[in-house]
């Protein structure tokens, strides 16, 4: 049957199980929303095309599926750089349709033309532009495959609108492969076996584990090995939620704004079983001081990640649940014959780093903590909504005292953060999930960079709540400029900022404001069980910062505490 | 160090881009490059000499390799291989200083390509230590323009 170049594209959506598309119209890509209403998708119209790719990238995250982003040509294509950039650096597969111009004009300097393929090549896994109809339904078929697979990340087709209305024969490709990409998923048996002797043999064994283990789906399997082998585990930012908060072996997050616990463990470790991560300069450190004694064992899909900024004595080029599960295959039997030597020394060591500093704030009678919002929020959610987060102290903050029970319940911009990104993303946690309370942990200055999906949280009748832990701060430059720059507060103060509750209701959501300790939790208690949109204006005691801090370029064991 | 790689990719629009592109958003440097295709449609070989320590040279191969487009990677300098640049110059030829020239041609088995009264168009191929020694040869004489192909590079057949 001969469809056109958009019925080929919304069919192709369809069949790869798409049901959710975020997107705003546009000259250049009309004749797909024209389109659009004759097929099962569900499109949410944003007020912003960094919404949607936001969105779309929260809903990724929130399901593990592809998330789908429909933009115009030209402004609409490069509003959603961020999001793609975004969606990179953490790895999230986001499959983004943007329009062109007509394939005649484009190099014309024509109106609305941008040469996006070539703007987004350095921040997408790959990208197509389609001139030629009979192509499409391949490079559709290969967008989603890149996406998906391998090391997931997005992939961007860019459409022009002549090829939008060309007929050609539909057919689409039930399977894909392509000769120059083949994803590694299954370990090298060798090293899975080196790997499961140097586990029991560790003495001060810890396993360090990053968002590849959630975005393979691992998580099980880390939590089994951990406790089959008593091991303690810290985690990326991007990893919360990989292991149960409630576990003695959880040690927190590690890094810039890690627990003393899991920077101290990490750094005296004699073995670190890095799986899903990739040594970011915010988990590192100095790097000429990070784990000087420890032996590196370091899994991930993705070849490049490996000896990139450690050196790692066995690397393994694995899907970490690939990985995890022939490792168990090694490990139960070898157990079960042969139990392992508990390194009690090492655990008595890791329980009073835990209890010795722990992570802390003084809550008193007059000024709210953030801290004590979070933990709020925690406690009433039972660690099991989903908390997405903009980018400052709040995502810090959210990131250390919520207790994270399950994996793809935290949602932040870790690699690129991006402000503005917890509300938009948020939205899209909140389409995948209707029934499950998704929360924005905000500060007052994120939550201005995509305020304007409010609308859209509206509109669509999406229960998102958004919780701003207001100090009239660009809070974490502020601290910076207060530890490292003499109190210089150059154009971090907010002191002129929107009234948000009134704010709340001109958009037609519920809005609340807190200044009072004592009502923190009732005000949130009641904010979360209306079934529409809210902002908690949460007046914050203004100058509190986030600790433990390591600053840039020291060492990750010498933390300012408070 | 200076390496070879060698670079088997898909032959299709933005190619060069995405290699070029990688080289320049993490810092590394292209020396010479060079692109033709080869004789299975559809793929094209690039040679890039690049110079770098291990672990650079490390993530340029592994990052080459994570390009959608690219289906081989090979770093030539890891095993035995021959290297050939060609060269294109047009040298001063006036008076005395033909003969000296047309000598030197006769040494480095160069080819006179082109002939006008002042000046002569030489082509030699060689590796780069000997199209340098040329250059630093002709250079006394005069040499107006230089054109360079960059390396090309194969492994031997017999490897040790």
């Amino acid at each position: 049957m001969e469809l056109t170049g958009a019925q080929i594209l919304l069919e192709s959506l369809r069949r790869e199980g798409v049901e959710v598309v975020f997107g705003f119209p546009g000259g250049a890509v009309i004749d797909i929303y024209d389109q659009l209403p004759h097929y099962p998708l569900r499109h949410v119209l944003v007020r912003h095309e960094q919404g949607a790719i936001h969105a779309a990238d929260g809903y990724a995250r929130a399901t593990g599926k592809v998330g789908v982003c429909l933009v115009t040509s030209g402004p609409g294509a490069t509003n959603t750089v961020t999001g793609i950039a975004t969606a990179y650096m953490d790895s999230v597969p986001v499959v983004i349709i943007t329009g062109q111009v007509p394939t005649p004009l484009i190099g014309n300097d024509a109106f609305q033309e941008v040469d996006i393929v070539g703007i987004t090549r350095s921040c997408t896994k790959h990208n197509y532009l389609v001139k030629d109809v009979r192509d499409l339904a391949r490079v559709i078929k290969e967008a989603f495959y890149l996406a998906s697979t391998g090391r997931p990340g997005p992939v961007l087709i860019d459409l022009p609108k002549d090829v939008q209305t060309k007929l050609t024969e539909y057919k689409y490709p039930k399977t894909i492969k392509m000769r120059s990409y083949n994803p590694t998923y299954a370990p090298n048996p060798k090293q899975v076996a080196k790997v499961a002797d140097v586990l029991r043999k560790a003495k001060k064994p810890i396993i360090y584990a990053g968002g590849g283990v959630i975005a393979s789906e691992a998580s099980e399997d880390l939590a089994w090995l951990a406790r089959a082998l008593d091991i303690p585990v810290t985690a990326t930012l991007m990893a919360l939620g990989c292991f149960p908060a409630d576990d003695p072996r959880w040690l927190g997050m590690l890094g810039m704004h890690g627990t003393y616990a899991a920077n101290m463990a990490i750094s005296n470790a004699d073995l670190i079983l890095a799986i899903g991560s990739r040594f970011d300069d915010r988990v590192t450190g100095k790097i000429s001081e990070f784990a000087k004694n420890a032996k590196i064992v370091h899994i991930d899909i993705d070849p490049t990640s490996i000896q990139k900024n450690v050196p790692v004595h066995i690397p393994v080029v694995a899907d970490c649940k690939s990985f995890l599960t022939a490792l168990r295959g090694i490990l139960e039997p070898a157990l079960a014959a042969e139990p392992s030597t508990p390194h009690e020394a090492w655990t008595t060591k890791v329980m009073d780093w835990k209890a010795e500093k722990p992570l802390s704030y003084a809550q008193d009678e007059t000024t709210i903590k953030p801290q004590f919002v979070v933990e709020t929020i925690s406690k009433l959610t039972k660690g099991e909504a989903v908390i997405t987060t903009e980018v400052g102290q709040n995502q810090m903050w959210a990131a250390q005292f919520y207790a994270f029970t399950k994996p793809r319940s935290f949602i932040s911009s870790g690699g690129l953060g991006t402000m503005g990104f917890g509300f938009p993303a948020a939205i899209g946690a909140q389409m995948a999930f209707p029934d499950r309370l998704v929360i924005d942990v905000a500060g007052d200055g994120s939550i201005q960079m995509c305020i304007q999906e409010l609308a859209t949280a509206v509109c669509y009748g999406l229960p998102v709540k958004i919780v701003i832990l207001n100090n009239g701060y660009l809070g974490m430059v502020r601290q910076w400029q207060e530890l490292f720059y003499k109190k210089n507060y150059c154009a971090t103060c907010l002191d002129v900022a929107p009234d948000f509750v009134k704010l709340a209701e001109a958009y037609g959501a519920a809005g609340f404001r807190v200044t009072d300790p004592a009502k923190v939790e009732s005000t949130l208690a009641e904010a979360f069980a209306l079934p529409r949109p809210v902002i908690v204006d949460v007046v914050v005691d203004r100058e509190e910062n986030v600790a433990p801090m390591v600053p840039a370029g020291k060492s990750i064991t010498e933390m300012i505490l408070v | 160090m200076r390496h070879i790689l060698s670079i088997l990719v898909e032959n299709e629009p933005g190619v060069l881009a995405r290699v070029a592109g990688l080289f320049s958003g993490r810092g590394y440097n292209i020396e010479t490059l060079n692109v033709a295709p080869t004789l299975t449609e559809g793929l094209s070989m690039m040679t890039i000499t690049t110079t770098g320590d291990e672990a650079i040279i490390e993530q340029i191969v592994k990052q080459l390799r994570k390009l959608v487009t690219t289906l081989k990677v090979v770093d030539l300098t890891e095993v035995k291989s021959v290297q050939r640049e060609m060269m294109l110059l047009r040298v001063d030829a006036e008076g005395q200083k033909r003969v000296e020239v047309l000598r030197i041609v006769d040494i480095f088995r160069c080819k006179v390509v082109d002939v006008s009264p002042d000046e002569l168009v030489l082509e030699v191929t060689g590796n780069q230590e000997k199209l340098t020694a040329l250059i630093n040869l002709l250079q006394r004489i005069g040499i107006k323009e230089v054109a360079r192909t960059g390396a090309v590079a194969m492994r031997r057949g017999m490897q040790e």
